[in-house]
């Protein structure tokens, strides 16, 4: 059976190469590089669940042309991404790639992408890179850049009356790129960013951090931490008695599926991001049914992500008639389209960035709840993107 | 006065740290000065010891059973690793004993990735210690973080009782620093080393277990603990517990003050501390060579 079944691959796979990719008769293949594994496994699985829910929406078919999905699971692990994406180019000759979730395997498909025109598109991983000195007109974004959710908390507290306020960070990419955001968003009000307060990723020992911060002479603390190290700050900075005096904030992965584990210590805690919990769009409602429906779980803000690059690549192909090769084209089509999104209708920035809302919610009782906007159509400023 | 507040929060910190920072060290040192063994295992000792709490936490619901469960457990892992493998490595060079333990190191890392996975936990802290008192200034300590504090002084000073004051814990001083005594005293060296592998391994897991709400648990979350451990039983002088001890919450107090005052040097402070000290007294503060 094996050999068989390979052997029809290979001839399966000559026949692509020597026919036109334009061929509409043969399906268009879509490579889903994300984690199935590991400690990002849940994420992975919702953005495939909601691209394929996208997919079956459009009857199968993006642009006029039936769409076969090949999954590859990542493993979250960079050391073996660029195996992985030669895997899916090479020896499956995906026409499009989706993925992925963590910041440092998604650099290997975005040069990939780059290198060989495959259209990519990126349904979490928000490196800034990826859409700044590193952008291309292959390379596609249907989350967040790192700096978009810290921006609007910086905007959202400096138009509370905030003054001044410290950033308590890993010290690694996402966390030094959130910090100017949230930098940039306090100075958009007229406050100031005083302080970067940073340890060693993944160490969790806060303690040297939370004792200064009564000293400081701040009136908020902003965050950036994700999964078990979010769970540890909030439920430390609880404990040191913090909270009363000094309201934490931040990137809205603070909360993000956390809420739980954390429990009392969360409880308040305003962040921002491009989504939450009672957002009221009819869009958002009847995703949220069919996600459930399909799934049998709660969407989330990963499951809005993987649906909406089902929609930018929807309606790319649909401007090129289903031909993943015609870049300029697919890019054309995708950055003229308002994309109807649960989160709220975005467009892409010219560095090809969702333009969105960014949410500010309020941890309440296991839900982050929208109380209103922090930041209306922002924009990354897509700083170093050079498109030809 | 919040500058020195916030300076007296710190040094509590600091001890904090620093005691379960001797927690972990005390075992390594006596390992070090009894055997002679260079235990880089020992780190991954202190992330078997978190993990066990977090497992026993998530299914008995209580964390108080994975003390003692922490401090058996290592008696038993350690005496078995001690008879089953380090016995055997007595007579070999250090280099070799060097690759034994770090071929552990691999073999836990796999079993742990094996047996569960290689996510970030976090482990409750007891519902009965789950609040804060306020210390200085604004700033407030969990009960939890205090009741730590507080068993760790108590272990140490049950130690340094046992080693000083029973005729057991002379024999391991013996063994630690005049070797060739304890066998002219007639006192089987093969189970003193039982002993103290086995003590050691004890401390290290307990160490994990307490830390384990503090600080969650991740893979290779000992690897920073057993650095600074190796520098603690360096400064303190090898084999040497009351070294131990005081060089655990002078660590313990750089290391906090250097990352909440100047932490682009925080790393560096503590190796430049031993530097000094290996240049100003090469067999440590409280060697008694």
């Amino acid at each position: 059976m094996r050999p068989l079944s390979r052997r029809f691959m290979l001839a399966g796979s000559a026949a692509a190469l020597a026919t036109p990719a334009i061929a509409q008769g043969a399906p268009l293949k879509v490579g889903l590089m994300l984690p199935f594994s590991g400690t990002f496994a849940a994420l992975g699985e919702n953005i495939a669940a909601a691209f394929e829910l996208c997919l079956q929406e459009n009857g199968g078919k993006f642009g006029g042309r039936a769409v076969t999905l090949v999954r590859l699971d990542d493993e979250s692990d960079p050391a073996k991404a660029p195996a992985n994406v030669n895997r899916l180019l090479g020896r499956d000759n995906v026409d499009a790639l989706v993925g992925t979730v963590h910041s440092g395997v998604v650099m290997a498909l975005v040069q990939a992408a780059r290198e060989k025109e495959v259209p990519l598109f990126i349904p979490n991983a928000g490196n800034v890179a990826a859409t700044r000195d590193l952008c291309s007109p292959s390379v596609f974004r249907s989350s967040f850049s790192n700096w978009q959710p810290a921006y609007g908390m910086g905007k959202a507290l400096a138009a509370r009356g905030v003054k001044k306020a410290a950033w308590v960070t890993w010290d690694y990419a996402a966390g030094r790129e959130s910090a100017e955001g949230f930098r940039d968003g306090l100075k958009s009000g007229g406050a100031e960013l005083t302080q970067i307060l940073t340890l060693p990723f993944p160490e969790t020992n806060f303690q040297p951090i939370l004792a200064q911060l009564p000293g400081l002479g701040v009136d908020a603390v902003g965050s950036f931490f994700a999964g078990g190290g979010a769970i540890q700050f909030v439920k430390d900075y609880a404990a040191a008695g913090l909270r009363d005096k000094l309201p934490l904030c931040g990137s809205g992965f603070l909360t993000e599926g956390v809420l739980k584990p954390q429990g009392a210590a969360a409880e308040g805690i305003q962040t921002a991001l491009h989504y939450g919990d009672g957002l009221d769009n009819p869009k958002n409602k009847s995703f949220r049914e069919a996600f459930q429906k399909m799934t049998n779980r709660s969407a989330d803000v990963y499951a809005v992500q993987g649906y909406d690059a089902g929609q930018m690549l929807a309606v790319g192909l649909a401007g090129t008639k289903g031909d993943a090769t015609a870049i300029k084209a697919l890019g054309a089509a995708i950055r003229a389209a308002r994309i109807d999104s649960p989160r709220g209708a975005f467009t892409l920035s010219a560095s090809h960035n969702p333009i969105q809302t960014i949410w500010l919610r309020e941890a309440r009782n296991g839900e982050n709840r929208v109380i209103g906007a922090a930041a209306e159509a922002l924009a990354d400023p897509g700083t170093g993107c050079k498109m030809a | 006065m919040t500058a020195l507040a916030g300076l007296l929060a710190q040094i509590l910190n600091g001890i904090q740290y620093g005691l379960l920072l001797f927690l972990i060290s005390s075992g390594l040192t006596l390992i070090f000065g009894v055997m002679g063994v260079i235990n880089l295992a020992h780190g991954s000792l202190f992330m078997i010891g978190a993990y066990l709490a977090y497992v026993i936490a998530s299914v008995t619901g209580s964390l108080w059973l994975a003390l003692p469960a922490a401090i058996l457990g290592g008696v038993l892992f350690g005496a078995l690793l001690e008879r089953g493998l380090f016995r055997r490595f007595r007579a070999r060079e250090h280099l070799d004993q060097v690759l034994l333990t770090f071929a552990l190191i691999l073999l836990f890392e796999e079993a742990r990735a094996a047996l569960l996975d290689n996510q970030f936990h976090s482990v409750p802290v007891p519902a009965i210690l789950d609040f804060s008192v306020p210390v200085i200034g604004g700033f407030a300590y969990s009960a939890y973080r205090l009741a730590v504090l507080v068993i760790c002084l108590g272990v140490a000073g049950l130690m340094v009782l046992f080693v000083e004051r029973t005729k057991i814990g002379s024999a391991i001083r013996a063994a630690a620093e005049k070797p060739e005594m304890v066998d002219l005293l007639g006192i089987d060296a093969g189970r003193i080393h039982t002993l103290v592998f086995a003590a050691g391994t004890a401390l290290a897991m307990l160490a994990g277990a307490l830390a384990a709400p503090l600080q969650s648990v991740y893979p290779g979350m000992g690897d920073g603990f057993l650095i600074l451990s190796f520098i603690v039983v360096v400064i303190g002088g090898l084999g040497s517990i009351a070294g131990a001890f005081w060089s655990a919450l002078l660590i313990g107090l750089i290391d906090t003050l250097g990352k909440a005052y100047v932490p682009q040097a925080a790393g560096i402070a503590v190796c430049a501390l031993m530097a000094v000290v290996l240049l100003w007294r090469p067999t440590g503060l409280f060697s008694r060579a």
